[in-house]
């Protein structure tokens, strides 16, 4: 009896092999917790889109929950995700952009086009900024606290679906 | 046994073959002396691009690959060692970079599960010579001997 239960053994490896495989189906593999969750956002010192001559450094960040996306004109989900950035600017969260890999004038082109919902744009022309938060697909959003800690991270764009969620993540922070 | 030994060094060539592959640097880099080209070789084929979920950052194409890259040159010329350069990329891009992860709470299993497995193959093999151990060659009795003898001798007449 005993060596009979034992037959079944490989049945049971198939089943938990089945279940955690079927379980990986569902996951997206592009998705991961960002390295730098509950961190200090990263210094910089940086012009902003609009203005050359302007100095921005992570005070900009400081006193208030923000939500910090990265985004480029050369990016085609970019132009997807405005709609629900200018949702979530229109229902009181702080928008600052780092504009990613681009030009002064393409950028501006973009807001032009798409509209602007962020409170002011940094500007990393040579991805300096985007390499400290690890960002490795634009769009990116990083959710930074009243301290300037990043607490959440949204890789890819923002649904339509996505808004309630992001929304209720700031108001935990707030 | 001439065929054992052909195949013995056939897995031999196996395991001592060298991937060419997997250097196929993009860029061309001059780096002064060849300890650190070495470094750089190694490093760059140990990062796993973040983007490209299967791919060293050595034969990726992917701009954030390259930006890695650069960075690991940087930081080689600065004198970092290599603990410091996949510190730094994992402070930035997370574990998900390292094609070796660290053993932690977390990997614990990872790294540990083969050699379970290995063992538990070692204990089922026992387990089965234990068993063999246990049959014993009996001798025919009278009557089975003289039922077999019947049977042969049967088949023999026809």
């Amino acid at each position: 009896m005993k060596r009979r239960l034992l037959l079944l053994f490989p049945l049971l490896v198939f089943l938990g092999l089945g279940f955690f495989l079927y379980r990986g189906l569902a996951m997206d593999p592009s998705a991961r917790d960002s390295a730098l969750l509950a961190q200090k956002f990263p210094a910089f010192t940086l012009s902003t889109l609009k203005d050359s001559d302007a100095r921005v450094d992570e005070s900009l960040l400081l006193g208030q929950v923000t939500l910090v996306n990265v985004w480029a004109e050369w990016c085609p989900t970019c132009k997807e995700e405005m709609p629900q950035l200018l949702t979530l600017a229109e229902r009181g969260v702080r928008l600052v952009g780092i504009n990613y890999k681009d030009t002064r004038a393409k950028g501006l082109e973009f807001l032009d086009e798409f509209g602007d919902p962020f409170e002011v744009n940094i500007f990393d022309p040579d991805g300096d900024l985007g390499f400290e938060l690890g960002v490795y697909g634009v769009p990116e959003t990083f959710l930074v606290d009243k301290e300037g800690i990043i607490r959440y991270k949204h890789t890819g764009y923002i649904t339509p679906e996505d808004v309630e969620r992001v929304v209720q993540e700031v108001d935990k922070w707030r | 046994m001439a065929l054992m030994i052909r195949a013995g060094l056939l897995l031999l060539l196996l395991v001592t073959s060298v991937p060419v592959l997997a250097d196929s640097a993009i860029e061309v880099r001059d780096f002064e002396n060849p300890v650190m080209a070495e470094r750089y070789r190694d490093l760059t084929a140990s990062l796993r691009c973040p983007k490209c979920d299967a791919q060293a950052i050595d034969s990726s194409n992917s701009p954030v690959a390259a930006d890695m890259r650069e960075r690991v040159v940087h930081l080689l010329r600065e004198g970092r060692s290599d603990k410091e350069i996949l510190d730094y990329m994992v402070a930035r891009f997370g574990e998900f970079v390292l094609y070796n992860p660290r053993l932690d709470e977390r990997t614990w299993l990872l790294w540990g599960l083969p050699a379970v497995l290995v063992m538990i193959g070692g204990l089922i093999v026992a387990a089965f010579v234990r068993n063999r151990r246990h049959i014993r060659v009996r001798a025919l009795s009278a009557e089975e001997r003289e039922r077999l003898n019947a049977l042969v001798n049967r088949e023999g007449s026809e």
